[in-house]
């Protein structure tokens, strides 16, 4: 899993039919500081994460998990919502 | 999945059989501002997009999950056109 910040949603109302229903949220991945770090990506959510919250995420098939046994065509997808986090 | 915008379509006559009947398109990646960044690739299409639309694409053994695409050999697919994408101020 790696750690992101949501910083914005995607609309998309002609989609797969298996992505109805499904938060699209545009993540950028960030450092242990919190500063960015790579490529935006869009993720889909089963949390209820918000723009501005600090989640992380799973890529691959792994992020269709939580919504089976529908078959989500997602290769990224929000897991868990931060609440805080320490570095030794 | 990545933000992409369609920039062509791909003929091609000889291919796996698993991928006659699929719409190929050319797309090349961007931003959530709609900066290009990254190599173009080419991806199958599910959703009947078009050249020059901005589309949400899923990579990777995933995109086998998209619709009709069981057991393709595609890697990348076409699964959404977007309508609108919003980004926090400052990002």
């Amino acid at each position: 899993m790696q750690l992101a910040r949501v910083i914005g949603d995607v609309v998309v109302t002609r989609k797969d039919e298996n992505l109805t229903g499904i938060a699209l949220l545009v993540l950028q991945p960030i450092a242990a500081d919190g500063s960015p770090s790579g490529r935006t990506l869009v993720a889909v959510d089963s949390m209820g994460a918000g723009v501005g919250e600090t989640v992380f995420f799973v890529r691959g098939k792994e992020a269709s998990f939580p919504f089976y046994p529908t078959e989500v065509p997602a290769d990224a997808g929000i897991v868990g919502i931060v609440d805080h986090w320490d570095l030794g | 999945m990545i933000l992409a915008r369609i920039v062509g379509t791909v003929v091609a006559t000889r291919k796996d059989p698993r991928l006659v009947s699929n719409k190929l398109l050319v797309a090349r990646p961007m931003d959530p501002h709609g900066k290009a960044e990254g190599t173009y690739l080419v991806a199958v299409d599910t959703v009947d997009a078009g050249v020059g639309e901005t589309v949400l694409i899923v990579s990777g053994s995933s995109a086998r999950m998209a619709a009709g695409m069981k057991d393709c050999p595609v890697d990348a697919a076409i699964v959404g056109i977007i309508d609108t994408i919003e980004v926090a101020a400052g990002d």
